[in-house]
């Protein structure tokens, strides 16, 4: 068997094609190591917690229960949404966490594995994928719990419910494509992260997370043109059976993740040796 | 098919600098990410606040040799390993590795300390990158060598650190590399288990080529076909002569200096010295099977009964290897105007080759009470062609 011959050197090979072929073939190898990464995390956070997957869903339930008792006690005055209102808020703030949770998840993976990262070659494609198993994971939680909120409010079953799923899965692609992009530069400054915080804290308030979009004025610019909004609108509608307004938009959105994606993990795989080496030297 | 001559590691002038400022280190990252993306082929020279970690090393390891690479904290060493692990990128030259690569650099990596033992192997073995099928047939076997069956299914953070290591490098054992890089990792564990490691290492060896760092140079003297000393990044002795290259690095810590460990005021040690040996400018030496002879001149205010003297030789780790015979008060040592003065002579030395210095511990004759221990007081060194890591060579008549 002839054997496999690596090189390094300073200079890097920037043809694209390959690069992807090869980062593919290390997604595949490493296929195994990424499951198991995304195990040992599930495993040991819920191990050391007694509420357990409570803690999944704790933060967009407690936010969409702070605007639930906005609007029910007449504190603040929302346009009527169309549906009940703790379905429309939950499945926002749910939504919009599953966002701000996989544009956070190549950095705090990246992160968490430092200190492997600086002793051990493994493919680092495999950080990324755990990072999605386990978002995933957390979303299906996350999903039965919106399901359940669904049919205790009486929205009622619609087919385009079996199409949410995708949607998640849309939503995931937006914020870990947006995440491997940030991770590079998020690991020398750790400004980045808190810009990160602060900036995602803002866009919830032009996206129509908890209210709708209003009818005219310069909000209603910025909510059509910002690409959160038919994530979460699309979802929504798919929920709630409504006929969903922005799902071209959505389409576009995705079919133009997925080679930013590979883009993204291209641009993640050839930063790793210069992280590795300012964050050890 | 395996051919014995194969060339596995491959190294040309390479080079990595460092940053000392960590702000000035943050900005040059940044930069680099965005060079990084064009491919990298511009001339790397050194920016303001960086310096050469490694610079300029060359060497070629084959199946079955071993590189041993010493220095000083600092030198180099561990930068080098990052590099051939392929962990970062060198600023210049090339470095070409032939077959599957593992590194005992970090044992247990991957561990999460609230989960079982039994959990982590598999952690730990798919960071090293086995498969599940792999570990599932080789789990049971980890659990042996690591001697740790009956804590297995404890959670690892309540292992002791030497538990730990047990049990990363019981894992890390199952890997069958081409090329093998080891760091300083194996010294937590208990003697039995350095010991198991050294036989595991011993039997990789012929089909592996190792490169191999540590402070230990009993180690490396033992395991090590060719050695690189690394002084600042830079390259100062390369070759298959491993001795004369940890020589050098002693040399680097050669203390002349005696020190007086404990002293009771009641004598003083004013001169030692070695008779009739070779001086050069740097340290006295003495050929394989010559007389060790040694003078020493004590001076005392009251005058005192005729003590013991025991003459200590160490090897250049600090390890005391003999015991000169010691005197009886009878012995015939001059004294005279409160000095008193002796020569101590030990025939045909047969310490083997290499640097050794001399102790001196003075006991009250009655009650073995000491009055005076100096460490350190004289450095010789055996001359001999032959290399050998066991501290003594000795004479012998082969006969029919």
């Amino acid at each position: 068997m002839a054997l496999e011959v690596k090189i390094y050197q300073k200079e890097n090979n920037i043809k694209i094609g390959r690069l992807i072929k090869d980062s593919l073939s290390d997604i595949y190898t490493s296929r195994f190591l990424a499951k198991q990464l995304a195990v040992r995390d599930i495993k040991a956070q819920y191990r050391q917690s007694f509420l357990g997957v409570f803690w999944a869903f704790i933060t967009p339930l407690t936010t969409a229960f702070v605007w639930i008792f906005l609007n029910e006690t007449g504190t603040i005055q929302l346009t009527d949404t169309g549906v009940p209102y703790p379905v429309y808020a939950f499945s926002g703030t749910l939504l919009w966490s599953i966002i701000v949770e996989s544009i956070n998840s190549p950095t705090s993976n990246t992160n968490a594995a430092k200190g492997i990262l600086s002793k051990i070659n493994f493919p680092k494609e495999a950080l990324v994928i755990s990072g999605i198993y386990k978002l995933l994971f957390n979303s299906a939680i996350k999903i039965v719990l919106l399901v359940v909120f669904v049919f205790f409010y009486g929205v009622g079953f619609h087919t385009s419910l079996f199409l949410f799923p995708l949607t998640i899965i849309g939503a995931i692609l937006f914020g870990t494509t947006i995440g491997l992009f940030i991770t590079p530069i998020g690991m020398l400054y750790n400004d980045i992260s808190k810009i990160i915080t602060i900036g995602l804290g803002l866009l919830m308030y032009v996206t129509p997370v908890v209210y709708v979009m209003p009818k005219e004025g310069i909000m209603r610019t910025i909510m059509q043109y910002n690409p959160f909004t038919p994530l979460l609108v699309t979802t929504r509608d798919f929920v709630t059976g409504a006929t969903p307004e922005y799902v071209s938009y959505f389409l576009i959105l995705v079919l133009a993740c997925i080679p930013l994606f590979f883009l993204g993990l291209i641009f993640y795989r050839i930063s790793i040796p210069i992280l590795v080496e300012r964050m050890s030297a | 098919m395996k051919k014995d001559n194969d060339i596995l590691v491959e190294v040309e002038g390479l080079s990595k600098k460092f940053c000392k400022d960590l702000k000035t280190s943050l900005w040059y990252g940044l930069k680099d990410l965005t060079s990084n993306v064009f491919g990298n082929s511009q001339e790397r020279t050194l920016r303001e606040k960086e310096f050469w970690a490694v610079k300029d090393i060359n060497f070629t390891l084959r199946r079955g040799e071993c590189l041993g690479l010493i220095g000083h904290n600092g030198a180099g060493k561990s930068t080098l390993l990052k590099i051939l692990n392929g962990l970062i990128k060198p600023d210049e030259g090339k470095v070409t590795i032939r077959g599957k690569v593992g590194a005992l650099i970090e044992l247990g990596a991957g561990f999460n300390p609230i989960l079982t033992g039994r959990e982590n192997i598999y952690n730990n073995g798919a960071v090293l990158g086995f498969t599940r099928n792999e570990i599932d047939a080789k789990v049971e076997e980890i659990i042996d060598f690591a001697e740790i069956r009956e804590f297995i299914d404890m959670p690892v953070q309540n292992y002791s650190s030497g538990m730990n290591v047990r049990l990363g490098f019981a894992v890390a054992a199952q890997m069958e590399p081409d090329v093998l890089i080891i760091d300083e990792v194996l010294a937590v564990g208990d003697l039995g288990f350095i010991l198991k490691c050294f036989k595991t290492i011993d039997e990789i060896l012929p089909n592996t080529a190792i490169v191999f760092v540590s402070h230990s140079m009993p180690m490396v003297s033992r395991m090590c076909t060719q050695i690189i000393l690394l002084e600042n990044g830079v390259s100062n002795f390369q070759g298959e002569n491993v001795s004369k290259g940890i020589d050098l690095y002693y040399q680097r810590f050669a203390n002349n200096e005696s020190n007086v460990v404990f002293d009771d005021g009641s004598l003083k040690l004013i001169e030692s010295k070695l008779v009739d040996s070779i001086n050069n400018q740097k340290i006295t030496e003495l050929n394989w099977g010559d007389d060790l002879k040694l003078n020493f001149k004590f001076n005392y205010n009251k005058p005192i009964d005729l003590p013991l003297f025991n003459i200590i030789i160490m090897d250049k780790e600090q390890r005391p290897v003999a015991l000169l015979e010691r005197n009886d008060t009878l012995s015939n040592v001059k004294k005279s105007n409160n000095e008193m003065e002796f020569y101590v002579t030990h025939k045909n030395i047969q310490l083997s080759k290499g640097i050794y210095s001399i102790s001196l511990a003075v006991l009250k004759a009655e009650n073995l009470e000491p009055l005076l221990r100096v460490n350190d007081i004289i450095n010789f060194q055996i001359l001999h062609e032959l290399e050998s890591w066991q501290p003594f060579l000795l004479k012998t008549i082969y006969e029919s």
